[in-house]
């Protein structure tokens, strides 16, 4: 007697999302942060738009962008978290003395991930759209922003479950945050590339990957398609994923040696 | 096929290091039969956690070999996961999920079907005693509730071996007599079940058949009346009424036997003669004056057997291990359970 793969998934993606879920200390970030700071940024930053060449008048239709790429960042923090929090209760163990394969356990949790990352999405967009963004792609663009939040949330969270099997630390998951966060101000969270006139901050922007994946998000309320940009978002996304599955495989090697 | 069947374990020179030389197991052997509760006794560092690891396939043992339901630990993982039900150290348990999520996990990722999902959950939900708590979420759970939810969810697929890793640390009396009457029960039907303790009332009242473990090592393997028989010996402990006498009553009582363990405030001797050197040695006590406040004689346990082999208590060799940095984990406390009788509570 022995599950498949789907229902070995199917089960880990379900828990994975009610460990998230019912935890509002995880919730209450997810939802709110991202949201009061574009709030604070829209206002703060609306004069913005007066600058010649900023490419819209909606401030919040640029900045929303932003909120799904924090959303990714707390995928990372709260699957990392929850994982090292399984490692360090044994649970995991648990799971490892089920016929559950290694390949089932990441699958599980990043299908969760990817559910709470498009409920996440869903979200910042309405949110978004009460606060005057316009989202010029309409219709079939609201779905595009629902899977590339999807995809944004699995490539972070991949990267936050290889720091948890590598480290079995919830606090040194968490210790990831600054750094992520930091890759968010280096890129063109707050300015259009063409825009950032320092020299050194717009070398930085150009060749920082976070730059492409909130430029495809924005392209989707301002410019409606823009094939190149939501190739170049789609393709950091995917490459994150496969660096974090990566990562992950090796790190999982040593902390599950089961035979 | 394996000697010992589909239920028994056969582990043969079985070694586990880690990293820094540490040999956690060093070349044990043992053999547990089929339906048999064997207790593997040790203190905390002893290596029981590691063998327990290595038998249920989550650690590759460094050499030697293992068979578990006649299956080899490290060519067929797989099909010995299938076999075994284990509740490790600790109760590994989501506080967000309630107790018949976890059921339902657990047989799912076991491939067990919707209808005897369900089915199995109540029916094990009601044999631990948590069908009042199955819809609440674990992290509202006593101790105790935990770990007889630990020990229903080792049971979801009807595995023909236990492990049992420390399976009432920490659980009141009440509780740990539960547990202990649902291991009996699983034996009688047939479960064979491996049982880690460091409680030597555990080993000595659940399990069919004991071997001591220490420093990576088997010391002693037998039944606990064996065990305890090849000591042979009981030993007397007496408190004097007068602290000061402490030093005198010493000195009495060595002329009857060798140091055995003592609380603090007390002396034992180890009695040569057994029982029958008891009213010798209360005579010569009245004959020297002497008040006692309390005199026990004590029956040989398993921590003189571990004494015998070891050179140590049980109880202090935790800690040693413990600074050996070996690989267990636990550091916590534990009950004597010493087969005592007080025989008197004031002076003789």
């Amino acid at each position: 007697m022995s599950s498949t793969l789907s229902t070995q998934v199917g089960v880990l993606a379900r828990r994975a999302m009610l460990k998230t879920l019912r935890q509002p200390f995880q919730l209450f970030p997810i939802i709110f942060f991202p949201l009061i700071l574009l709030a604070v940024n829209a206002s703060g930053l609306k004069a913005a738009t007066r600058l010649p060449g900023f490419p819209t008048s909606s401030y919040v239709s640029f900045a929303i962008a932003v909120a799904f790429i924090q959303g990714g960042m707390f995928a990372l923090i709260n699957t990392g978290t929850n994982l090292a929090e399984d490692i360090e209760s044994g649970f995991f163990q648990r799971l490892a003395l089920t016929p559950m394969r290694r390949v089932s356990l990441i699958a599980g949790l990043l299908v969760g991930v990817a559910a709470i990352g498009a409920l996440q999405s869903a979200v910042y967009m309405v949110m978004g759209l009460i606060a005057g963004a316009h989202l010029d792609a309409g219709f079939a663009g609201a779905l595009v922003i629902l899977v590339l939040g999807a995809l944004t949330a699995v490539a972070f969270g991949a990267l936050g479950c290889a720091a948890a099997l590598k480290t079995g630390s919830g606090e040194a998951v968490q210790g990831l945050f600054p750094l992520f966060f930091v890759f968010i101000f280096l890129s063109s969270s707050n300015l259009p590339r063409n825009l950032l006139r320092t020299g050194w901050f717009h070398t930085i922007a150009t060749w920082n990957p976070i730059s492409y994946l909130i430029e495809a998000f924005r392209s989707l309320y301002i410019f409606g398609w823009d094939g190149p940009a939501l190739a170049r978002g789609f393709a950091v996304a995917i490459g994150f994923t496969v660096i974090g599955l990566f990562a992950v495989a090796l790190a999982m090697r040593s902390r599950l040696q089961r035979t | 096929m394996s000697e010992m069947g589909n239920n028994g374990i056969e582990v043969d020179g079985l070694v586990r290091d880690f990293k820094g030389g540490v040999r956690a197991v060093d070349a044990i052997d043992l053999r547990v039969a089929p339906g048999e509760i064997y207790g593997f006794l040790g203190p905390n560092g002893a290596g029981k956690s590691t063998t327990v690891l290595v038998l249920t396939t989550l650690l590759p043992p460094t050499a030697g070999s293992a068979r578990v339901a006649g299956l080899d630990v490290v060519r067929q993982g797989a099909e010995v996961r299938r076999a075994i039900g284990a509740s490790l150290q600790e109760s590994a348990l989501d506080p967000f999920l309630t107790g018949r999520e976890h059921m339902r996990l657990q047989s799912s990722l076991h491939g067990l079907g919707k209808a005897e999902r369900d089915a199995r959950a109540t029916e094990l939900l009601e044999r631990v005693g948590l069908t009042d708590a199955a819809d609440r979420k674990v992290g509202g759970y006593s101790g105790g509730m935990k770990r007889r939810l630990d020990l229903g969810l080792a049971l979801v697929h009807r595995p023909r071996l236990l492990f049992l890793d420390e399976p009432t640390t920490g659980l009141d009396p009440q509780s740990r007599a539960a547990l202990w009457d649902e291991v009996r029960r699983l034996a009688t039907d047939g479960v064979t079940v491996f049982l880690t303790t460091q409680y030597l009332e555990e080993a000595d009242v659940l399990a069919d058949r004991v071997g001591i473990i220490d420093r990576g090592k088997i010391v002693a393997e037998g039944t606990p009346s064996e065990l305890k028989a090849a000591i042979g010996r009981g030993s007397v402990e007496a408190i004097p009424r007068d602290p000061g006498d402490l030093e005198r009553l010493a000195s009495v009582l060595h002329r009857f036997g060798e140091d055995a363990a003592a609380s603090p405030n007390g002396v034992a001797a180890r009695l040569p003669e057994g029982v029958s050197d008891l009213a010798e040695i209360v005579r010569t006590l009245d004959a020297e004056g002497l008040a006692i406040a309390d005199l026990r004689l004590h029956a040989p346990t398993l921590d003189d057997v571990f004494l015998a082999k070891t050179g140590r208590s049980l109880e202090g060799a935790g800690d040693e291990n413990a600074k050996d940095g070996q690989q267990d984990g636990g550091g916590r406390g534990r009950s004597g359970g010493e087969d005592e009788q007080t025989l008197a509570s004031s002076g003789t």
